[in-house]
């Protein structure tokens, strides 16, 4: 049998889902003999590939670099699961939007604030820095998204019930102490 | 006075009549779903997450607040009620600002517990964010209108049994939110004993205690339903003597 071709993301997220991926200690080897990792933050793959069966989003929409990615991944993958709270619903990254404008946020944190660390603001124009989109987004307002694996992070128990359904081609199914957010 | 038999889920309960169906499907182990239901304080029926179907009657009733009545039959767990809760889970997630991971109350609250219960893994609305602040005015506690779900436990609690009548709601839909003495900073509510009572009871980490972290609500929740059971039992002693 050929190895499932599997990809994660990493949008706006504090990589603590990745980590705790990595939590799932020894079964990665087991589960390195039945995929291919072919993207990943722990990957040095510098574009998001063609024909991925499963794809896992950690972090939530905050910027234009994230928004293009995420259209990528799910034209090019077949399974696409919001992985973690910040992909789920928002959670923290979404924190900013009852504040309104970033461009206001930007401004406070990088050119008003008391500690003026840089004193100018990062333009998005220039093409290093993506611009904040006006609202975070969950992944699911942004593409269609296949299953959801909420927690912050999930727990490695979690993502690896998740994983073995996906792999077996079916929906996960978390027990409801295993499905709580946060 | 005689009492009524009724069956909740297939199981045959004897009950007292004035008792609720949610009090009478606890007595045979079928616990319905609720945050505003709290034993010790009057009953509203304003989350109507304990909706519950009554065999004869065209709609779905709140639980906590149909009396029981002789040979009714209710069902409490069928498909439709639990995407009906689902749905309402899902639109009190979206209303507020419900980060648990970053909330006092995380591990500790009911909003979250139901919804993984019920099998709400993600949020289907997006209204725009509300702009209520939150009051820590209050030098032991605070309000984050963001996580409150209006259940309104606080505002019967302090005003039934601690009898202080601090709190209310005003403002309307998304805005609603608690105020103090009609609308003064907490801290400065003349009315308010300081009590926590309000705190005790909050279903989520709405009102908590200043100095308190993320998953540190240490309050009990039972301290106002175990309050008024104990003035019950006092009182009946009394009537004794």
């Amino acid at each position: 049998m050929s190895k499932a071709r599997v990809a994660t993301v990493w949008l706006a997220g504090c990589s603590g889902c990745h980590m705790s991926f990595l939590d799932l200690d020894e079964w990665l080897i087991e589960l390195s003999q039945l995929v291919d990792l072919v993207y990943s933050p722990i990957a040095d793959v510098k574009a998001f590939p063609e024909n991925v069966d499963v794809t896992l989003v950690e972090g939530a929409v905050a910027n234009t670099d994230n928004l293009e990615l995420l259209k990528e991944v799910r034209e090019r993958s077949k399974v696409v699961v919001a992985f973690g709270d910040c992909a789920v619903h928002g959670n923290t990254s979404a924190m900013r939007n009852p504040l309104g404008d970033p461009g206001e946020l930007v401004a406070e944190a990088y050119r008003d604030a008391v500690t003026k660390l840089h004193g100018e603001l990062p333009n998005p124009e220039n093409g290093v820095v993506p611009a904040l989109l006006p609202r975070v987004l969950p992944a699911h307002e942004v593409v269609h998204i296949d299953a959801f694996l909420p927690g912050c992070p999930p727990s490695a128990e979690r993502i690896r019930i998740a994983v073995e359904a996906l792999l077996a081609g079916e929906s996960p199914e978390l027990a409801p102490e295993l499905r709580r957010f946060g | 006075m005689p009492g009524v038999s009724l069956r909740i889920d297939d199981n045959e309960v004897d009950a007292s009549p004035g008792e609720s169906v949610m009090q009478a499907a606890v007595r045979v182990g079928v616990k319905v779903p609720g945050l505003c239901q709290m034993d010790g304080v009057s009953v509203v029926g304003a989350c109507r997450l304990c909706m519950v179907e009554v065999a004869g009657t065209p709609r779905p009733r709140p639980a906590c607040a149909t009396p029981v009545a002789e040979a009714m039959d209710v069902h409490t767990d069928t498909e439709q009620l639990r995407e009906h809760r689902k749905v309402l889970l899902e639109m009190l997630f979206a209303e507020g600002q419900h980060v648990c991971a970053v909330c006092v109350a995380n591990g500790a609250c009911e909003l979250q517990t139901l919804a993984a219960q019920v099998g709400v893994d993600h949020a289907n609305f997006t209204p725009p964010p509300s702009r209520l602040t939150m009051d820590l005015s209050h030098p032991r506690f605070g309000y984050d209108p963001s996580r409150c779900v209006l259940c309104t436990r606080c505002v019967r609690a302090c005003a039934e049994v601690e009898g202080a009548f601090t709190w209310g709601v005003a403002g309307r839909g998304r805005e609603a939110h608690l105020v103090a003495d009609l609308g003064r900073p907490w801290g400065e509510a003349e009315s308010c004993t300081s009590c926590g009572k309000c705190v005790s009871v909050c279903p989520t980490g709405a009102m908590f205690e200043k100095g308190t972290s993320v998953g540190q609500r240490r309050v009990k929740r039972a301290l106002v339903s175990t309050l008024t059971s104990r003035r019950e039992r006092e009182s009946a002693r009394e009537v004794l003597k």
